[in-house]
Order: C-alpha cells, then structure tokens, then sequence
C-alpha cells in the first residue's frame, strides 16, 4: 500500500496537468477558428484560380513550358508540410511516414530522393537521412503568400535547372475537425487539368472568343508559377488547420486521460487513507485489551 | 452610363466587389481601361497601380503579379496582393525602396540572378505601392 502522502503528491501533479492541457486545448480551438477562416478567405481565389487554369491548360498539351515539361524521371524531390510544433497526436508522424513510404517506393524503382521540409517536425523526422536539401522551419504560425512564393521558387529552381524531374507534395488535408490525412500531390511538372479543353470550348460558345493579351501560352508562363505557389501556400493552410484540430483532440483526450487518473488515485487515496485508521483503531483496541488483562 | 462590375480577389480574401464606371490595370503589354460592357479579355498584371472610378471618383490600389479576365460584364483580378493607396504607409515603402535597392546594387555586383530578380520584384512592389499612394493624396 503506497503511502497517503505519495498518493496526495501524486493526485495534485496530475491536476496540474489536466489544467495544462485544459488550456491548450482552448488555445488550439481558438487558433483552429483563425486557421478555418485562413481558408476561407483563400478559397475564392483558390476557386477562381483553379476556373482559369482549367479554361487555359486544355491546349497547352505538347506545349514547350519549361514548368510543364515531362522527362524521364531520375530525380524526385518531396516537399512535406508539417507543423512546426508536436503535442498533435500522431498528426506529424502520419505525414512524415507517408512521405518515407513514397521515398521507399521510389528508391526501389532506383530513383534518386531529396526532402525539402516545411515545418521543424518535418526537418526533424529527415534531417539525419542526408536527404534534406533545404529546410523551411518556424513559418507556420503565421506565414503569408511570400513564405510560399520563396519555397516554391526554392523547387522551381531544382526543377528547371534539371536537379529534378518530378516534385511530390506532402501534407495533411483538413477533413473535418475530428479527420486529417495524409495527402500526396504531384505539383511537377503541371499537368493539363482533365477537360480542360471541352471546358474551354464550351465557355467561348457562351461567351465568345476570347482575346488574349499576351498569347496564351505567354500568359500560362506567368500563371503557372502562381498556381505554384497557390498549392503550396494550399498545403500550409490545410496542414496549420489540421495541427490545431489535432491538438484539439489530443489534449481533450490527455485532459479525459488525467481525470481517469484522478478519479482511480483518489480512490486509492481514499483506500489507503482506511486502512491507516482501521490499523490504527486496531492498535488502540490492541492497547486497550492488553491494559485490561 | 453602363457600369462594370469590379471584383478583386487576393489570397487574403476579397478586397473589392463593387459596380464602377472604368477600370484601368497595368497589363503585361501595357495599361489598359475597361469599360462596361467589354469584349472577353484575358490578360497578365503585372506590379502597378489599378485604378477605378466610381461616382466621379477615382481610388488607386497597389496590386502586384497576377491575371484578369473580363467575361459577362464583369472584370476579374486574381493578385497575390492589393492594397487601397489611402492605406499604404508611405514611410515604410520608402524604406522597403532603399532596402530593395540596396540588394539589387549588391546582387548586380555579384551577378547573383535569382537575388537579382527578387531584389527587382521587391523595387517594383515598394514604388508601386509609393506611387498609388501618392495618386491617392493628390
């Protein structure tokens, strides 16, 4: 039987930690309704960027843009998203061994990897494989356009200059409050957007031709670094969404976990704190009885 | 007189949805004005000043790398960003200037392209901001 003082000191840290993660858990919902309307904000412009992209991409098949070009792939380098920050659960973890995983089945087809991260625990989880080429650590709190722009010109650069021949993006997707997973995009080369083509076809008949200024294929070389750069800063919104919500529930259950602890210490607490006054009844009936006789 | 409606959206939300007379946007090949009732049009921004008049009123806004399109009477701008000239700190674009000047000076002397292009991205953003400032005062 421990003793009743081990058992108080014991009951009272825990305490303390429920109000901990009590509070991070309000921190978490209060950073996680910023986060929604991060996304919220940016969707119309995602939304609309994307319409565009759809209506031009449909002709550009075959077309000599440098950020649309398909080789033989030799070189594939991944950017993972992560939080800069873990107390998540196991949302940095999934998306660190999603991205291993595609490492894994591109080195068994004997192609080369290289990491770029964004967010420490990303940096972290490769850092020692010698695979991290360039690291994008404590932006996730509040980044903007620009820290995307940086990093997508970072790829951009690797990828024109031939270092490599296909860029994967991985980074958790915001499902709902209670549902983040791992995702992975291909963001090089561009693809044409799939019916792209009948979409555009099927605009003009609406509204009739357009005139382009410059030629669309000038104006698809100014578009496609933007929609670069749309993605990427696409992926570190979702990914800041799903941390906090992670968080959320993380600290709900560890708050939920601590009160269990409580409620199974106080009443060993209250066992114990039994046992000390029958032993010491039975010491003073003991006593008694041996003054009697 | 016909009026167009005027829509522009950055990745921090939409700044303007708004019926007005004219429209005029630094195009890639150019300014360019934009009346009511306008052809389908397409087009790249570049950094510059859009403005647009409205009762009688012209407002200025600093608006850097993007596209528009003009369909249906209704004029688009996809930026990266946009800022009301009466909104801009004069003060801090002319610092952004300097600093930005100061990098292309260096970067020039190194031959260093990619801080180049950068240090020239950022010239541009800080005069235009300076200059739709400036428009918005006078």
């Amino acid at each position: 039987m421990p003793g009743l003082k081990d058992v108080k000191t014991k009951i009272e840290g825990v305490s303390k930690t429920s109000q901990i993660t009590k509070a991070m858990n309000m921190v978490a919902s209060a950073k996680l309704r910023g986060a929604q309307e991060k996304m919220e904000t940016f969707r119309p412009y995602a939304e609309k960027f994307a319409e565009a992209m759809r209506d031009l991409s449909g002709g550009m098949e075959g077309s000599n843009l440098e950020l649309m070009e398909v080789r033989e792939v030799k070189a594939v380098e991944i950017v993972v998203v992560t939080s800069d920050r873990g107390l998540c659960g196991s949302f940095n973890s999934n998306i660190t061994t999603t991205a291993e995983k595609l490492m894994q089945k591109y080195e068994a087809e004997g192609k080369k990897v290289t990491f770029v991260s964004v967010g420490k625990k990303a940096a972290q989880a490769f850092r020692r494989s010698g695979k991290l080429r360039s690291q994008y650590n404590d932006i996730m709190g509040t980044f903007q356009m620009f820290n995307a722009r940086e990093i997508s010109q970072d790829i951009t650069h690797q990828f024109v200059s031939g270092e490599s021949d296909q860029v994967d993006l991985v980074y958790g997707k915001f499902h709902s409050v209670a549902v983040q997973r791992p995702e992975v995009e291909e963001l090089l080369p561009i693809k044409p957007v799939e019916g792209g083509e009948e979409a555009a076809e099927a605009k003009e008949g609406v509204t009739g031709a357009y005139i382009y200024e410059p030629e669309p294929e000038e104006i698809m070389e100014v578009l496609l670094p933007l929609y670069l750069n749309v993605q990427v800063y696409h992926a570190m919104v979702e990914v800041s969404a799903s941390e906090h919500a992670a968080r959320m529930t993380a600290m709900d259950n560890a708050t939920n976990a601590c009160k269990d602890m409580i409620d199974e210490l106080t009443q060993l607490y209250n066992k114990a704190r039994q046992a000390a006054i029958t032993g010491e009844l039975m010491d003073i009936v003991g006593g008694a009885e041996a003054l009697k006789g | 007189m016909a009026q167009i409606h005027l829509e522009v959206v950055t990745p921090s939300g939409p700044v303007i949805s708004d019926e007005v007379d004219i429209v005029t946007a630094p195009g890639v090949g150019g300014e360019f004005g934009v009346l009511a009732n306008h052809a389908p049009f397409l087009s790249t921004i570049k950094t510059g000043t859009l403005s647009f008049k409205k009762d009688k009123q012209t407002k200025y806004l600093m608006v850097s790398g993007g596209f528009s399109e003009v369909s249906n009477n209704k004029i688009t701008f996809l930026v990266e960003s946009a800022e009301y000239g009466a909104d801009i700190d004069v003060d801090r674009a002319m610092r952004a200037k300097e600093r930005a000047e100061k990098r292309l000076a260096q970067a020039q002397q190194q031959a260093d392209q990619i801080n180049r292009a950068r240090a020239e991205a950022a010239l541009q953003r800080a005069l235009a901001r300076i200059r739709a400032a400036e428009l918005d005062r006078q």
